[in-house]
């Protein structure tokens, strides 16, 4: 039997139809929906006079438009309102489950995903996001899609998909301490750029992913698609099944343990071959940060910001675009660099072990003054798990303001803007030029960095406060 | 999604030389809370188009007067980051019908193919060369024949064949749409959820 990678198997078990010379008619098991790409599609569906074909199939929610203060109180932009309650009406009509706005389970689409057991391996998983990715983590093919493909979904519960190549990154080695997940994938980025993984699949693999929890494997396959991949993955094992058995239910599974020992099988066969490989040592990865516009555009924290010399002509002035919007030249240091906000949340790093590790450094801690610092829960779960572990009570000793969950900040549709010119460390995934609000300047970081970041209100180096005791795994 | 046809396009070109223009950029976040496919395109490229006072950036090309066009020639990793396909609903809300550039990210490429505006990807050489010849002199014109795979600058003769998948490429020669062709295979498909025991 030809050897396959854990891509092929489960893509190859989803396929209704390979059409000749084109895409596959590739099945979806599970496809989320959001607010803000949805409405489009539902409107589509009604000019043609169609249902949802499956709607059991699909789980909605709100978050990227959504306030994180006074959330029972009515939302006060008009349009923003408007596109919400558009999103209720529509899953009403379609009967489609929504946990929405001040829905006791409600959150990012890729944190209650997960929490609430949709996600399994071995699944097709699509959304009108590209930062389902995410959902790959637990040994699935998890990809975004634009609004006519989500139109597509809810029509036939189908998607045509071209058949992407596939590259497996293999991180071997220990990571030190106080370096993170977000430090491993950012670092991959920073070495092979943001479109270095355009066109493929990617499979991480080896002894420093394997030993990540699920939490950080997410926040890896979440930003793949900062690489340009069209999706990460990475094979279903013990630390995957212990995850699901703590869930206190999973949705259309009554035997979990059945359900394990099939999935034991979602693994790359020990041959099978890959269109590009590339290896990385966990060893030399330090605290990363960002320096300029695109996730792309990073270094070590201690590191000096790259001379544009070695680029050629066009791709000089991009970068030297880019380190005048940061305020920032080629060849400084970051360390050290005054900042103004701090925003721990999203989809990458918006989990309650992100908060805990926060927390490490927080605990005992007063933020520095001039720190405006928001504090936003992946989902109302990850809330909850904040204050029962007595973290949101850290972080309000600290100075600092606990918001409601969304996305927040990281997209800044909501209010939660930074203003023009202000520097912010972000646990975030995007530091593109107005992202976090016009003129706002991101430099993406991990947990820990943020953390550093706040306590002294300058770009600091995490391993200050990290050691071997309070150092925890992320 | 729309029924777009496409054939041959002969235009003028509105150049964007910058590598990784990310979808933030040609449609910020802010202007994603409608709930209709209309009127992207006057926000397209807000940022860049409008000082922060409101007023149009004289600098920016699509407020510079001496360029215009159908075809939009970018830099290289375009339309990379976020999948919002209103990226794309803007771009040809404002009139492109094109769009090329040496390299596009992935899900950018899908929206793109799925709204009738095409991607063309030539190599690197012949998009620095097509950015010069186009700052030299605005008039000069491409020519775009999709039966053919062609893209031509007419000035120069020089021509090349773009890929495209055949499904997409039969799909905007007819204006068909993919909704309908997945619709037309709804026994297929629940044939294959009955042999999977997947609707319960």
């Amino acid at each position: 039997m030809e050897a396959k990678t854990l891509f092929d198997k489960i893509c190859d078990g989803h396929v209704v139809l390979s059409i000749e010379n084109g895409p596959d008619i590739l099945y979806i098991d599970r496809h989320y929906i959001h607010e803000v790409t949805s409405p489009q599609a539902f409107n589509g569906l009604k000019e043609r006079g169609i249902p949802v074909f499956r709607p059991g199939k699909t789980i909605a929610t709100a978050d990227h438009n959504i306030p994180t203060k006074d959330q029972h109180l009515q939302i006060r932009d008009q349009l923003s309102r408007n596109q919400v309650e558009k999103l209720s009406e529509n899953c009403r009509k379609h009967g489609i489950e929504l946990f929405g706005l001040n829905h006791q389970k409600n959150g990012i689409v890729h944190v209650i995903g997960p929490e609430l057991g949709y996600t399994l391996p071995g699944m097709t998983i699509v959304c009108g996001d590209s930062h389902t990715s995410t959902h790959g983590a637990f040994g699935t093919i998890a990809f975004g899609i634009g609004t006519s493909e989500v139109e597509m979904v809810l029509a036939t519960q189908c998607i045509l998909q071209p058949k992407p190549k596939k590259m497996r990154i293999t991180v071997n080695g220990n990571l030190h301490k106080g370096v993170t997940s977000k430090d491993i994938i950012m670092y991959i980025i920073s070495e092979i750029s943001t479109g270095g993984a355009t066109g493929y699949f990617v499979e991480f693999s080896g002894s420093a992913i394997k030993s990540l929890s699920m939490e950080a494997r997410m926040t890896i396959c979440n930003m793949s698609i900062e690489m340009g991949a069209r999706g990460g993955l990475i094979a279903p094992d013990e630390t995957t099944f212990d995850y699901l058995r703590k869930l206190p239910s999973i949705p259309g599974i009554d035997d979990l343990e059945s359900s394990v020992n099939q999935w034991k099988n979602l693994k790359s066969d020990p041959d099978a071959s890959f269109d590009n490989e590339l290896e990385f040592d966990a060893g030399l990865i330090k605290p990363m940060i960002t320096y300029g516009t695109n996730p792309g555009m990073g270094m070590a924290i201690d590191g000096s910001i790259p001379m544009a010399e070695d680029k050629n002509k066009e791709a000089s002035s991009s970068y030297l675009k880019s380190l005048e919007y940061m305020g920032l030249k080629p060849g400084m240091k970051l360390l050290g660099h005054p900042i103004d906000y701090v925003f721990i949340g999203s989809c990458t790093n918006g989990r309650i072990e992100d908060f805990r590790a926060f927390a490490q450094i927080i605990r005992g801690r007063k933020k520095a003054a001039n720190i405006t610092a928001l504090i936003v829960p992946g989902s109302k779960k990850v809330e909850e798990q904040m204050a029962s572990e007595g973290l949101i009570e850290v972080f309000k000793n600290a100075g600092f303001e606990v918001r409601q969950p969304g996305c927040s900040s990281c997209l800044a549709m909501n209010e939660d803007k930074i203003p023009q010119g202000k520097y912010t460390v972000s646990t975030s995934n995007r530091n593109f030029e107005g992202r976090q609000g016009p003129g706002a300047r991101t430099l993406l970081a991990s947990p820990y960095t943020a953390a550093a970041a706040a306590i002294t209100g300058r770009i600091s180096d995490p391993r200050e406060f990290i050691t071997e005791e309070n150092n925890i795994k992320i | 999604m729309p029924k777009v046809k496409f054939d041959i396009l002969e235009s003028t070109c509105i150049p964007l030389p910058f590598e990784n223009v990310d979808t933030d950029q040609i449609i910020p976040a802010r202007f994603l809370s409608a709930t209709s496919r209309e009127g992207f395109g006057d926000n397209l490229f807000r940022d860049w188009r409008y000082k922060k006072t409101g007023e149009k950036n004289s600098e920016f090309v699509l407020n510079n007067p001496k360029f215009s066009g159908k075809v939009l020639v970018a830099g290289k990793n375009f339309g990379s980051g976020s999948s919002r396909e209103h990226a794309v609903w803007a771009i040809f809300d404002y009139g492109f019908r094109a769009v090329v550039s040496s390299f596009f990210a992935d899900i950018f490429m899908n929206n793109a193919l799925n709204n009738g505006l095409l991607p063309i990807v030539i190599s690197e050489e012949l998009l620095i060369k097509l950015h010069g010849l186009i700052q030299k002199n605005p008039a000069i014109k491409v020519k775009i024949d999709l039966e053919k795979q062609t893209f031509t600058i007419i000035s120069t003769g020089d021509s090349v064949r773009f890929g495209i998948n055949p499904y997409k490429k039969e799909c905007l020669l007819k204006g068909l749409d993919d909704i309908d062709f997945l619709l037309s295979m709804k026994s297929l498909i629940t044939g294959y959820e009955t042999n999977k025991n997947l609707v319960k």
